[in-house]
């Protein structure tokens, strides 16, 4: 076998081809089909915007959740079934992310495109790319049958994992490890009707638990998801549904299958001024404790983490072959014997990455850290409110409370009545 | 609360998420700088390198495609159209004909047809070719090295992150222009 593998990367002339009588014998060219034409890539960008653009105007404009369905369902048919997902917002964080730690990674114009178009768009609407544009949000929005109400401490708790999971994608392809996103897209498999067995039954748990607890992935996995529900917070414009005379009737809160209606506050937060000062006080210092305490135990974790990366693992296993730890070679140790590499430069290497790992997962670890923190702030100080309303960050303007909200059904009657009205005259 | 005091409370929520909008917008545009400078237009596409490949028989099995995406090419101009060819036979074979017995494809995705005495030309069924790169082996061993895998684009679905590419014991996965997406061995370079 080594020796094959020594003639193995380049071919040798050993039979020289034979001369054929001209005009015997024409010979095959190899066939070289090309990918998918390049304009299709400005229709790709065309359509990202029309749909971004329809959705904001359907929620905010329209109000309508009839409208918006009909934009999921196409959005699941073009960006899910015909371009079959890849590149998608989510997975984009990763190519972005590595192209600004390595410079030897270029990033498409269209990918910059599919990352930052969603982010400008929540920036000003809300999140309407998850309502009807996003192809992984839109199926699972559609399957929702008998959405089950969770509690609010644990959907709030659930809610800190997509940011655990953002963390974690920008490290390893900030590091140049994997890109984990994509290694575990739920719907990928499902959109290509193709893929292993294990990514086609996440898939379909994903969908099946979908039909009971509405849009599991995005409330609880997607890492694009806590990208755009810190931005939703200060966005110009977003789901609301009757702030002035809201009458309290809580439908809109049975209605929503995401547990995104705020309830008004108690009124027994209204206490003590002098005991909310020391809880401000408790809760920050809280919260740079779990900084410091995510930064040093982020830190620690460069070791497994590391071994994620390919330089590393092979470091590892050479390590380990030069110790007579492990037995025999594996393909990738080798491939890198026989390619005569130098091993004192692939340890040098893989201890370049692994201290890149320690500083990255310190970063990480303080950013869980922050996060928790910062939503225990929120949870202590949620604004004084009366009335039940869409929460900023955690809406996905399906719209579907609108339809239910008595106080909306009154406006659009009485917006009827004036153009019948107007038309009269 | 007085209505004054809501008023006033309203206002500075606004003004506060003006302003983090604003700085969003800022470091969006910086991003876009950033990346602006080296980015490329065109969109890349994912290519086995012939040269560095080993033929492990990977792509055969972790591509996200059944079958995958990755076939055999057989670039005519390098092969020797040998009666024994080693890319087509198992070593030592009973007898030098078509019998499945004979071939080192799993498949029989080698198509075999006589030229002119001694010669013989050795084709690829893309659609029966599992991509396992065993005839490639049996090529590069003993004859010119004109089998060679490549990821065939009509194919391939070009994944964000190609999961053979994760596997290649080799890193023989790169990342290519979508205009010139192709690597054949070095003859073709040459001419």
């Amino acid at each position: 076998m080594i020796f094959v593998s020594q003639f193995i990367s380049f071919g040798i002339e050993r039979f020289p081809p034979p001369d054929f009588e001209p005009g015997t014998y024409t010979m095959p060219q190899a066939t070289k089909p090309l990918p998918r034409a390049h304009y299709w890539e400005y229709i790709d960008m065309a359509l990202l915007l029309l749909a971004l653009s329809l959705a904001s105007y359907f929620v905010h404009k329209k109000r309508s959740r009839k409208h918006i369905f009909w934009l999921a369902l196409f959005s699941i048919f073009y960006f899910g079934f015909i371009r079959k997902g890849c590149v998608c917002p989510i997975g984009s964080i990763q190519n972005v992310t590595l192209a600004l730690f390595n410079n030897g990674y270029l990033v498409p114009f269209s990918v910059v495109f599919f990352f930052l178009l969603p982010l400008m768009f929540t920036l000003f609407f809300g999140r309407t790319f998850c309502a009807a544009v996003c192809p992984l949000g839109a199926i699972q929005d559609i399957v929702v049958w008998k959405p089950v109400k969770i509690k609010p401490w644990l959907e709030n708790g659930l809610r800190i994992i997509p940011f655990v999971y953002l963390g974690l994608a920008v490290l390893f392809a900030a590091t140049g490890s994997a890109f984990v996103i994509c290694e575990y897209d739920p719907f990928i498999s499902f959109y290509r009707l193709s893929g292993s067995v294990n990514m086609l039954a996440l898939g379909g748990i994903f969908l099946v638990i979908g039909m009971f607890l509405g849009r599991p992935y995005c409330r609880f996995f997607c890492p694009y998801g806590a990208i755009l529900s810190i931005l939703s917070r200060f966005s110009k414009w977003n789901v609301y549904l009757t702030s002035e005379d809201c009458v309290r009737c809580q439908i809109c809160d049975v209605a929503c299958p995401y547990g995104a209606i705020a309830s008004p506050t108690p009124i027994s937060q209204e206490n003590n001024p002098k005991i909310s000062r020391w809880s401000i006080f408790g809760v920050i210092g809280l919260t740079i404790l779990l900084t410091i305490g995510g930064a040093y135990f982020g830190g620690k974790l460069s070791v497994p983490f590391s071994k994620v990366n390919y330089v590393v693992s092979l470091a590892e296993r050479i390590a380990g072959e030069e110790s007579g730890k492990y037995k025999g070679q594996t393909d990738e140790s080798k491939t890198f014997r026989e390619k005569g590499g130098s091993i004192e430069e692939l340890y040098a290497d893989a201890l370049k990455i692994r201290g890149n790992f320690a500083t990255g997962g310190a970063i990480f670890g303080a950013f869980i850290g922050l996060i928790v923190g910062l939503k225990l702030i929120e949870n202590r100080f949620t604004p004084q409110t009366n009335i039940y309303e869409p929460d900023r960050a955690s809406c996905v303007a399906c719209g579907r409370c609108y339809s239910y909200c008595p106080r909306e059904i009154v406006r659009v009657r009485n917006l009827f009545k004036l153009r019948s009205i107007k038309k009269q005259e | 609360m007085t209505e004054e005091q809501t008023n006033k409370t309203a206002n500075r929520r606004q003004f506060i998420r003006g302003g983090l909008r604003g700085a969003a917008l800022f470091v969006f545009g910086a991003v876009t700088t950033l990346l602006g400078l080296q980015s490329r237009k065109e969109r890349t596409v994912w290519q086995i390198d012939p040269n560095k490949c080993i033929a492990c028989s990977k792509c055969a099995t972790n591509c996200v495609l059944t079958p995958s995406a990755v076939k055999c090419v057989n670039y005519f101009p390098m092969c020797g159209y040998c009666d024994l060819c080693t890319g087509y036979f198992e070593p030592n074979p009973n007898a030098l004909n078509t019998g499945a017995e004979n071939q080192v494809c799993p498949v029989g995705a080698i198509i075999r047809q006589a030229l002119e005495d001694p010669y013989y030309e050795y084709r690829i069924d893309e659609n029966v070719c599992i991509g396992c790169g065993k005839c490639v082996v049996g090529c590069v061993q003993f004859g010119n090295g004109s089998f060679f895998l490549q990821v065939r684009h009509d194919k391939c679905v070009n994944c964000n992150e190609c999961s053979i590419a994760k596997v290649c014991p080799s890193d023989a996965f790169v990342r290519v222009p979508a205009s010139s997406p192709y690597i054949f061995r070095a003859k073709e370079n040459q001419s």
